[in-house]
Order: structure tokens, then sequence, then C-alpha cells
């Protein structure tokens, strides 16, 4: 449970630390998809360099970005020899019904992986950079427009918000429950897969009532202090736009200049 | 159960930006049937060492002796089921652990999971019911509609059920009431005579470190501070104040006391009221020398 990277904070006073958290979801959903234009090898070296950059300049060790694409590794190399092993053209090395080893396949399979682990790094560039509350904040202000369309985007904000202050309680309280059941003699990850979801069960229960009686306790503290669904409030926390998140939308739409241009330039065109 | 920790450090998450350290160079010895209270501030190491007694954690470095356990980084331990048998767990706000549908089922929980045969467990219930107090009625009623007292005695008695010859105790009495508190630490004691426990009690209680503890162990911030019999050990004012303890009622009064009157009374664990008796005598004495 520790071992998990994504989603995590990792304090600290760099360039990206002190973006705006709007500049970085914006540019982080933005980079996501921008990635599809990429066909080439010259596209990939953009991409890449970008991507280098991004997290040197987030002053977080890389190896803590390695490790966040660890527990992921099985299933993108997983997709990576179906896309190796059932795309055809080009050059064929090997051939046994249908399977097939090609020259676009290893391209493709390559490509597929770069796009995987590149999504997976700046999408950590932006949690490790970004404190949970600013990331909802940001989420929150971006939601906004969708206000017109009577989606309730304050409620949303609020329920992600206090799923993410939970999230780190749930997660000790897990861990004190499991510690307490195996003193009473429960061993996990042992037996049959019934034995082992059965021992889930003096897991899931204790934490289904402590967070049903957190919930109650939240909502009459919330009432208490004057909490109503749906009034106006004035917000304490405030997002300046600064000109280093300017520059970092401008970074990106120069970023898509290169790769349109890169695009035409391409070897496979 | 004789426990020592010998020069035992603990690291929470090594190799990780997150890395802490919870306690460094740690020894100390618990004897078989002692009752050791370790007491500290907040973050002093203390629920890390109560992990180590049932091999929840393992040491990073050093050796930790539980009877004939040992426990040391990177060894799996063989029959580890057989070690938590033997040392009963209570943790901070037990109550928390409580899933069965029935008292009866969650107090059996524990001994039927190290194999006890069903017969043994019933009488066990009973047995361990009776020690938390509680009345046989509750057997059948669902933990979650018991008052919070109560629950945590239930899920006190699914600790004892398992006849554990090691109790340790994390903080039992936090956020009971007074009398609560009183009542259950004088149960916890009984228990311990009784059954010949060997007791571990954490706690922020310097009052109860005093009154039942034999041996104190003053831990701060991962580090073995002091240690001692507590008769001694809270004597020194000075020493505790400097890791943020505070002396019990009883010695505050005793330097009171001194200060007020200039009589240096000796503690040997009398309680207030024998206390007020021999303060009385001291100075009806002094009135009759002047």
């Amino acid at each position: 449970m520790n071992k998990l990277i994504l989603g995590r904070y990792f304090p600290g006073e760099s360039w990206v630390h002190q973006l705006d958290p709007r500049a970085k979801i914006v540019a982080a959903v933005y980079f996501i998809f921008v990635l599809f234009l990429a066909n080439n090898w010259q596209t990939y070296v953009l991409l890449w360099a970008f991507t280098f950059i991004a997290m040197r300049y987030s002053q977080v060790p890389i190896r803590i970005y390695l490790r966040g694409v660890r527990p992921l590794l099985y299933l993108i190399l997983f997709t990576v020899f179906l896309q190796i092993l059932f795309t055809a053209g080009g050059k064929i090395y090997f051939e046994w019904g249908p399977i097939v080893i090609s020259e676009y396949g290893l391209i493709n399979g390559f490509y597929i992986f770069c796009r995987f682990v590149m999504i997976i790094f700046v999408s950590t560039v932006v949690t490790l950079t970004t404190k949970p509350i600013d990331l909802t904040d940001g989420i929150n202000a971006l939601l906004k427009p969708l206000r017109k369309m009577k989606v309730p985007v304050d409620e949303i904000a609020l329920m992600l918000s206090i799923s993410l202050r939970f999230i780190p309680n749930l997660l000790d309280e897990t861990q004190k429950v499991m510690d307490a059941q195996r003193a009473r003699g429960t061993e996990f990850g042992e037996g049959s897969l019934l034995k082992q979801m059965k021992t889930l069960v003096p897991i899931f229960l204790p934490l289904f009532v402590s967070s049903l009686n957190r919930a109650e306790e939240m909502a009459n503290v919330m009432e208490v202090r004057g909490y109503q669904s749906g009034a106006t409030r004035s917000s304490f926390r405030q997002l300046y736009w600064k000109h280093r998140d300017s520059v970092c939308l401008c970074v990106m739409i120069t970023l898509t200049l290169g790769l349109l241009w890169l695009r035409n330039e391409g070897l496979f065109h | 159960m004789d426990i020592s920790f010998e020069n035992v450090t603990f690291t929470y998450m090594p190799n990780t930006p997150f890395e802490h350290q919870a306690f460094h160079d740690l020894s100390f010895r618990i004897k078989s049937g002692s009752f050791v209270a370790i007491v500290g501030h907040t973050g002093s190491g203390k629920s890390t060492v109560i992990q180590h007694l049932n091999g929840l954690l393992k040491p990073t470095e050093g050796e930790v002796t539980v009877g004939d356990y040992k426990l040391v980084s990177d060894k799996k331990i063989k029959n580890i089921k057989d070690l938590r048998k033997r040392v009963g767990v209570v943790f901070q706000y037990p109550e928390h652990q409580l899933f069965e549908e029935t008292v009866e089922k969650d107090i059996g929980f524990g001994p039927k999971n190290f194999g006890v045969n069903q017969e043994e467990v019933n009488k066990r219930i009973l047995d361990s019911l009776s020690a938390v107090q509680l009345p046989e009625s509750l057997l059948e009623k669902s933990p979650f509609d018991l008052s919070g007292g109560q629950m945590r005695r239930v899920a006190i008695a699914g600790v004892l059920a398992m006849n554990p010859e090691v109790l340790v105790l994390d903080e039992p009495t936090a956020g009971l009431d007074p009398r609560g508190q009183k009542d259950m630490m004088n149960m916890f004691y009984q228990l311990h005579q009784k059954n010949e426990l060997t007791t571990v009690l954490v706690t922020h209680s310097m009052d109860d470190a005093l009154q039942y503890a034999d041996h104190v162990i003053i831990l701060d911030q991962g580090t073995k501070y002091m240690e001692g019999p507590p008769a001694d050990l809270f004597l020194k004012q000075k020493e505790l104040q400097q890791v943020q303890l505070d002396v019990p009622e009883i010695i505050q009064f005793l330097f009171k006391v001194e200060e007020k009157f200039g009589i240096r009374l000796p503690y040997h664990g009398q309680s207030i009221e024998q206390l007020a008796s021999e303060l009385r005598e001291v100075l009806r004495g002094a009135d009759r020398l002047e």
C-alpha cells in the first residue's frame, strides 16, 4: 500500500510546483491528447524531450517516477506484446499461423510502450508536484463552465475533496484493522481464492462501519458549522493565474506546432 | 515469556523519499511475568515497539526475542501464528475491529483462527466475557448495537479468548470516562495477577504507569531515555520535563508538600488516602516539637 507513488504529493519549491493547478491539469490532459498526434520517431523524440524536461523541472528524483511505472509495467508489456504479435505490415521477421512479428508490429509496440510510459510520467509530474487540495481546487475551477448545464459542480467538488482528504485516513485505518485481525490469527494472501476472499470480510466490515459512522459525524459537524447544500459560498483558497502559467500553456502550443511540423517530415508518412 | 530488544533499529519505507526512522538502537528487556509500562511523548516510537512484539513488523537492524522466537530482518519467522497466539495485542480503539454478527462469534474469532476446538472456544468465550465483566445476555447481540465502552470490552474479550501469555495494551483506556478508565485498568491488573501474564502497557497516563507497572521504560524520539522502577523514575521531575512528560499527581503532591512545609515524605506506593494520613502524622509531630 505504501508503495503507491501515484497520487502522492512530494513537497518542493520547483518551477513546476509553483504552477497553478489549473494550468498543470490542462497541460497534462492536453499532453495526453497531443500524444496521439505522434506518428514517427522524430515526434516521439520531441515528446520524450518534453517529458524529461518536465520531470527535471519538478526536481523530483527520476527513480521515483520509475517506481511509479513499476506497478503498471506488466499491463504495459502485455499490451505491447499483443501489438507486436498481431500487427502485420512491412518486413516480416517471423510467422506462425496468425502470429506475425513484423517491422510495423515492432515499431507500433515500441510506440505504444512510449505512450504509456509518457502518460504515466506526465501525470505523475502533476500529482507529485500538486497538493491534493490544490488539485481539487483546480478541477473545481475547470468544471465551472458545466454549471450552466445544471451539473452540480460544487457538490461534485465537495465530494472530491472529502474523498481525497480521507484516502490517507482510510489507508491508515485499513492497515490498523489488518494488523488487529492478523494479531487475532487471520492470515492474508494464503490458501485458496475462496479462503482469501473470506479473510477480507474482517477488514471490509469494520471499514464500512467506521466509514458510515464517520460520514454521519461529518455530516453533523458540517451542518452545525452552517453548511447548506446549494448555498452560494465564498472560497478561502484562491487560485491566481501567473505569468508562468501562461508560459506553461505557450509551451504546450509550441509543442503541438512542433509535432504537427515533424509529422510531415516523418519516415513513415 | 521473556522479551528482549537488542540494538533494534526500525525504519518505515526504507529507500524511499518517505523514509522514516521510528527508533534507533533500542535495547531493553522485559522479564516474564512482569508488568511493564512504556511511556513517551507522541511519536516516540511506542506503537512501533508493540508491532514488533507479535511479528507484525520485523526490525530493520538488530534482534527482537520473544520467548523462543527470534525476529531478525529478512528472515521469515516459522510458525508466526503460534507467536501471535501467545502474544495478545489490544490495539488502540480496539472496538473498531469488531465485525461479526454476534458478540459470541466475534470473541470466538481469534481462538478459532488458531485452531481451538469448538467446545474449548465456547468455554473461553464465557470465561473472557466474565473477565471483562460483561453479562452473558450480550452474547447473542450484534456488537454494533452496544455502547462504546461495551464494544471495547467485547474487543478485549476477543483478545483474552486467545489465552495469551503476553498481553500488550496500547492505550487501552483512551477515550473512556474516568470511571471506565479506572475499572478497565483494575481489570487488566487483576488479569495480570490471576493468569500470571506478562503485561506490556503503552500509555500516556503517568498515574497508571506509577500505579500498576513494576518497571517503566521511557522512550524519546525513538531512543530509550530512561528505564527503571516507577517509584524511582518518576521522582526525577527535571529529566521528565525535558522530554515533555509530567510527573504523576501523587508525586507532584509530594513535591508541593516539600515546598510548603519543608518536609520530604518518602514515596513507597501509597495511595492518596495513605499519603494524607502520613502527612497528618508528620505535621502533628512537627507541631509537638514546636
